[in-house]
């Protein structure tokens, strides 16, 4: 999480393209930044087994050419036999091109229309880099949630806070009609009515502290045995910022958002947790006349540094650093491990593994 | 193939010390090796986060990294003042070979086209995973598809490279120019790079070569080699594996950050990693002549290598792993099945979160010893299915005439179908990877691999315990003899013997005897049984087994076996559980078995 940060997103085109934008162009989110045309979609026909033919034959019959345009029905070959008793002929089953003819299989291919594809900025910014003929990469101030697992692709909408604290549920009778095209943020879990009710009223997304996992599962439709996501098509972009189970969200981000609210803000839910790890964020662009806060430190693990505990039995559990011993200490499971010394928010003091601590970002 | 030495006048005598790297996903691994007394042996091993990816790009960062870490705990100078590595070694200063392997930026990508799945295109699938290969998919033409989702799905899938096989040689040439027609009409884009294109290896009926060429040169950039499986009867996985492995370097890691320096650096090509592991242990196999398997679980992948009687076969099951795809192993498992290791009770209401947890917070690692039993109950099931996937691929050939007799009628698998993998010949059993590697106690890496992988009779069993394996595979291709001598002195730590009787009986009812030639020590174990026996490394000691009439330790049922059983850490454990290994079915019954087990073995501390 960072109250101002200096964002730069790469956008790049699945196909060389045209770029449609220059170095030091100011874009808004829906910009259209570079266009390409992916190659239609290819269906097969067999001639030589729908005229009852050889396959060299196939060449000799066809009424079209390669590179010729079809129409949907149209007749691409024809057979006459018997002095015309026997006719038979193939057709196109879609509008296209006639790509290939082949004598050895007796299949021809047809290319759909080509599908045109529009690349959009995704961030409100000033264009810094061209990249050839691929693409632009957009730069912008601005504030930026980082979640921690995310479902959905990119998204755009309002920031809408519909919860009063960062420990309440998000439940259905929170979202209303009026959070269409919305980022709804909730606290502390979101149920599957509230996550049904978000894509009934056509909100943008939704981002909230914790997800249980049985309601992910219920909400997709099947278990999420990786955590490569993005390509979701659920009607929403969600975005979670804490884990799975019951989980406040964090009051600096929750904190974040609220100070954001009514603003555009760039979503986008796509994780992927393995190398070149990819987190779900949300991007709250500031203007260029806004006084911009300064950028944060990067925080650094010393005694007096803010942490999160990222594994039970303390999961969820915020305190402060009290002490970072060097030698290696042996835990219950009986592993030599380096600890930290952890005074939790309640009062505890608690002895973790170093793996299992986040720092939280002051 | 390889090239070294690049200084031809450098012997092996002359060699005293070899650097070797192994670039992963995340981390990059150096291991420094001397020759002390004209014996090679690791001196120490560093490691330093892997810099393909931005904000460095460039493999060579981490690799410096690396080396610099393995020079100062080693107090030998590696790097010269301009970062360049000091060869050869001279004056207390730099080494004489420099050898790596990489499985960065994801590995190896193949997509496989064959004419039918479970012939021609499982023989090419067994080719690209022997050349360390990641299988995206395999399209045949009788997958199910139809043309334009193999063409749709080919276009998606953007893979390092593509390999066509398909008809025996002098066989039909239709159906495989089909398919690669299907590959034509894809027009396919490489996953690194732009601006070249996407290589494409035949390795099909040598009659189609023509007409495959004119099909897909226009589009991919095409080399042709000998037919992978030139007749029904005869598989023939190397000049494909080589032409992979060719590929591999001319084409993907030339296009990956820094690579192009980095093979500038090296004594001898990059190699795949999986393919250097391979390597090293059909090496083993053939100098000590015995039959063995070997398991990487890692973080998102589980690697499985087998060599039995000569024939080497690999899988990788990709989504079966310890925290990326832990999910997906209880996913595909199911959770009851996970829980029936875990020995006592535990709390199972809040355990589908803790397990999402691990896999958004890889790092972490269990600080409760519940949270311990929990992953090893994982991995268990873990290595078990990527065992199963493993058995299923590594197969005799299919769709080979054979003749039957009278018993093989009634027999219900069909011809090929036989997996090669007999676990009663199996010699040695290895794991590697955190789980089994770290694990606090050896025993607990000792019964993960027996529960996984349910060997029979008597088998040795080891862990890689720094996964020295892939240097040593590349460092073969150069030096075999340090490579052997490293892998067999630093690289096994060995965990002991597992002795399993073959067969079913009543818990409590007689099983099996073992007594110690040496001792005259009698050890009688009842069926249900476990039992371990403090055996210290580097001790081997003499056994007759007699197994009761119904049980089965190697030389049939009843018969006695005399061998020798090697010690480690774990010891002798006698697994008197039965084979096949069938667990309770009542989750009652379950958690108090695996209790005793876990308290006759020893597996885990008392938690006051």
């Amino acid at each position: 999480m960072a109250e101002s940060t200096t964002i730069r997103k790469q956008r790049r085109l699945p196909l060389t393209g045209q770029v449609k934008v220059a170095v030091g162009d100011v874009v808004a989110a829906e910009d259209v930044v570079a266009e390409t045309a992916l190659p239609g979609n290819v269906t097969t026909v067999n001639i030589a087994g729908e005229l009852n033919i050889n396959t060299e034959e196939v060449p000799r019959l066809m009424l079209k050419s390669e590179g010729d345009s079809v129409q949907a029905r149209e007749p691409i070959a024809e057979h006459k036999a018997l002095w015309g008793i026997f006719h038979a002929v193939s057709r196109s089953p879609m509008e296209g091109t006639v790509e290939n003819i082949s004598p050895v299989t007796g299949q021809v291919l047809i290319r759909g229309p080509a599908v045109p594809v529009e690349l959009t900025a995704y961030i409100d910014g000033t264009v810094v880099e061209v990249l050839g003929d691929e693409g632009a990469v957009v730069e912008c101030q601005g504030a930026l949630v980082q979640g921690i697992i995310g479902i959905g692709g990119e998204a755009h909408g309002e920031v809408m806070i519909a919860v009063d604290h960062p420990a309440q549920p998000l439940t259905a009778d929170l979202i209303a009609e009026d959070c269409r095209d919305k980022l709804i943020v909730g606290g502390a879990q979101v149920t599957l009515g509230a996550l049904q009710q978000a894509c009934e009223v056509r909100a943008a997304g939704v981002v909230v502290g914790a997800i249980d996992a049985a309601v992910l599962d219920d909400f997709l439709g099947e278990t999420l045995g990786v955590a490569i996501t993005g390509d979701e098509n659920v009607g929403i972009t969600l975005i979670i910022t804490e884990g799975f189970g019951e989980l406040p969200m964090a009051q600096g981000t929750f904190d974040l958002l609220t100070a954001h609210a009514s603003e555009h803000a760039s979503l986008n839910g796509a994780t992927q947790i393995r190398a070149g790890v990819i987190r779900p964020e949300v991007i709250i662009t500031y203007p260029s006349s806004a006084e911009v806060p300064p950028e944060p430190t990067i925080a650094e693990l010393s005694v007096g540094s803010r942490v999160r505990l990222i594994r039970e039995p303390y999961f969820g559990v915020l305190g402060t650093i009290t002490a970072l011993p060097e030698e290696l200490q042996k835990i219950q499971t009986e592993s030599l491990v380096r600890v930290v010394h952890v005074r939790s928010d309640d009062g505890n003091e608690l002895t973790v593994p170093r793996a299992n601590i986040e720092l939280i970002q002051q | 193939m390889a090239v070294w030495p690049t200084d031809q006048t450098m012997r092996a005598d002359d060699i005293n010390f070899i650097l070797a790297t192994d670039c992963g996903s995340t981390t990059t691994k150096a291991i420094l090796i001397g020759r002390q007394d004209d014996e090679y042996r690791l001196q120490v091993r560093g490691e330093a986060p892997t810099t393909v990816e931005a904000p460095f790009e460039d493999v060579t960062v981490g690799v410096r990294n690396a080396i610099a870490e393995v020079a100062e705990l080693s107090g030998r100078r590696l790097l010269d003042d301009d970062g360049q590595l000091i060869r050869p070694a001279q004056n207390g200063a730099g080494t004489d070979v420099y050898v790596s392997t990489s499985s960065a930026g994801g590995g190896l990508q193949v997509a496989v086209v064959g004419l039918v799945r479970r012939m021609t295109a499982e023989s090419a699938q067994r080719a690209a995973l022997g050349a360390g290969a990641i299988v995206m998919d395999v399209l045949a033409l009788d997958d199910g598809r139809r043309p334009h989702e193999r063409i749709e799905r080919l276009r998606r899938l953007r893979p390092d490279m593509i390999l066509i096989s398909g008809g025996v040689d002098g066989g039909e040439e239709r159906r495989v120019v089909e398919m690669a027609e299907v590959v034509a009409a894809a027009k396919p884009q490489p996953r690194l790079g732009s601006g070249f294109q996407l290589p494409v290896i035949y390795a099909g009926n040598v009659a189609a070569r023509s007409r495959i060429a004119e099909t897909v040169q226009d589009v991919t950039a095409l080399t042709v080699v000998d037919n992978l499986r030139p007749t029904l009867e005869r598989e023939d996985l190397a000049p494909a594996r080589a032409e992979i492995q060719e590929e591999f370097l001319r084409h993907v890691m030339s296009q990956a950050p820094g690579y192009s320096k980095l093979m500038q650096w090296v004594d001898a090509d990059i190699m795949p990693t999986p393919a250097a592991v391979g390597d090293i242990m059909q090496q083993i196999a053939a100098d000590q002549g015995i039959n063995i398997v070997g398991v990487d679980i890692g973080g998102a992948t589980t690697d499985v290598f087998s060599v039995f009687e000569g024939v080497f076969n690999r899988t990788v099951s990709a989504n079966l792993g310890m925290s990326y795809s832990i999910t997906n192993v209880v996913a595909a498992t199911g959770l009851d099945n996970v829980l029936r290791w875990i020995p006592g009770d535990i709390e199972a209401g809040d355990l589908e979160n803790r397990i999402r947890n691990k896999m958004i917070r890889p790092t972490t690692v269990p600080q409760w010893l519940e949270s311990l039993k929990l992953e090893q109950a994982i991995a268990r099931e873990a290595l078990r299915l990527a065992f199963e996937q493993h058995k299923q691929l590594a197969t005799g050939l299919k769709g080979v005439q054979q003749e039957r007799d009278i018993a093989d009628a009634f027999q219900q698998t069909r011809a090929g179908e036989e997996t090669l993998v007999d676990m009663m010949r199996l010699d040695l059993l290895v794991g590697s990877g955190g789980t089994l590697s770290h694990a606090p106690r050896r025993i607990q890496a000792a019964m993960m691999l027996i529960d996984g992988f349910a060997p029979e009779g008597v088998t040795r069993l080891a862990v890689d315990s720094i996964f020295m394996m892939p240097q040593l595979g590349v460092l073969a291709q150069v030096h075999p003899e340090a490579a052997r001598q490293v892998f067999v002195r630093d690289c096994l730590v060995p965990l002991g013997t597992c002795l399993a009787p073959v067969g079913q009986g009543r818990a409590g009812n007689p099983c099996v005897a073992v007594t110690f030639t040496d001792t005259g020590e009698r050890l009688e174990v009842a069926a249900g049984e476990l039992r371990r026996i403090e055996l210290p490394e580097d001790t081997t000691r003499e056994v007759t087994i007699d197994p009761v009439r119904r049980y089965d330790v190697g030389a049939g049922r009843g018969r006695a076996v005399k061998t020798q059983v090697q010690g480690g850490a774990a010891g002798l454990i006698i697994d008197a559980r039965g084979r096949p290994l069938e667990l309770a079915a009542e989750p009652e019954q379950q958690r108090s078995a695996a209790r005793q087990w876990a308290e006759a073995v020893e597996l885990y501390p008392e938690v006051q």
